[in-house]
């Protein structure tokens, strides 16, 4: 039973969602922690900071991580056929259809329409990794804030905007400055 | 027949070797199987790969995954495919097991804990970014609509709630709507 649900939860994933990169995280999120709780919001935003540091696509390193976690090594191999089925059938038919008649201006115009709201969903995702980082399980209010973690997010934020550091050095650099900060 | 074989081979171990050493994502990741095997191999001509590229990048999926498909079915049909998506998920499959065993094991540990703490907020600046940088094209070009789509998918799912599938099907809706009033009035 925990196969089936691993299964079509993972086609869910790959078959909504479009254009690449952090596309997928709002679903894997919708998924993963609000429908089923197989992961805490702590842990899923440990999954996306290990996916950034890991090659491989988002949505492949999730269906084997939670997998793995729910349902050992045949949890982790179905999470992740589920999520590339929905792309073997799709793209292949696209392709042959692509092949025939060269066109694909329908479906450009239906991304188009799409974009604005990927980027809204991986803004709301990422408002609730905020959330968890600054409040972790208690009460979002000013005096359980843990400030800290708003200094490196701030720091974090200025160093990517500003300087040309890549992402994942950055990311090491966060984890740094919060182990300094508690020796101190 | 040897040919064939070799082809596969040579697909597998190109997917695998670009799976495991990518970092980036999949815009990066299919640039990178465009130089192989369109610059390198020559198995496929530039105008052909771009068209395929353009495919993985309008499927849902993962983009690297859907480039896997396209290029591997382009050269050897579906057991191409196969292979090319072997290669690909593999790699990060085998690292995360890993990282999952290693993650379990020392979750607990202080110095682990701090250092992941810390990289919450350094992912949470990672994605606003990110969002930043995906979200200015957008009000640059000044499209009522897009602006509208973007402001009320974000209410939808950040302040009610609402399940993201039902967000991508209605704007997916919109989107196929307005294509199709377009095409209309453009052969009117």
């Amino acid at each position: 039973m925990i196969y089936v649900q691993l299964f079509w939860s993972f086609i869910q994933i790959g078959l909504f969602s479009f254009g690449g990169g952090y596309a997928a995280m709002p679903l894997i999120q919708g998924q993963v922690v609000t429908a089923h709780g197989w992961l805490s919001m702590a842990e899923f935003t440990d999954l996306i900071t290990i996916s950034q540091m890991t090659p491989g696509p988002i949505a492949v390193n999730s269906a084997t991580f939670v997998g793995l976690k729910i349902a050992g090594v045949s949890g982790a191999i179905v999470a992740t056929l589920g999520c590339i089925l929905p792309s073997c059938i799709i793209v292949t038919i696209l392709a042959k259809l692509y092949l025939k008649y060269r066109k694909l201006d329908m479906l450009q115009g239906i991304l188009h329409s799409l974009r604005p709201a990927v980027v809204a969903m991986i803004a709301s995702s990422g408002v609730l990794i905020l959330i968890s980082a600054f409040w972790g399980n208690k009460q979002a209010t000013l005096l359980e804030t843990k400030w800290v973690m708003v200094g490196i997010f701030m720091f974090a934020l200025l160093l990517l905007r500003k300087t040309k550091i890549n992402p994942i050095s950055v990311m090491i650099m966060a984890g740094f400055l919060k182990v300094i900060t508690s020796l101190i | 027949m040897k040919d064939r074989k070799n082809i596969l081979w040579k697909l597998f171990i190109s997917t695998l070797y670009l799976s495991a050493f990518t970092f980036g994502g999949g815009y990066v990741i299919v640039t990178l199987m465009k130089k192989k095997f369109v610059d390198v191999y020559h198995w496929i001509e530039e105008d052909e790969m771009l068209d395929l590229v353009a495919i993985a990048q309008s499927s849902p999926g993962a983009i690297a995954v859907n480039g896997a498909i396209v290029v591997g079915y382009k050269l050897a049909g579906i057991p191409g495919a196969i292979v090319a998506i072997l290669g690909t998920i593999l790699p990060p499959f085998i690292i995360l097991s890993m990282v999952s065993m290693f993650y379990n094991a020392f979750r607990s540990n202080w110095f682990i804990s701090q250092m992941l703490e810390g990289m919450q907020a350094g992912v949470g600046a990672v994605i606003a970014s990110v969002t930043v940088d995906m979200g200015i094209p957008i009000v640059k070009e000044k499209d009522v609509m897009s602006l509208i789509i973007m402001t009320a998918a974000f209410a939808a799912s950040c302040i009610f709630g609402v399940n993201v599938i039902y967000i991508v099907l209605v704007c997916g809706a919109i989107g196929a709507i307005r294509t199709f009033l377009y095409k209309r009035s453009v052969t009117k």
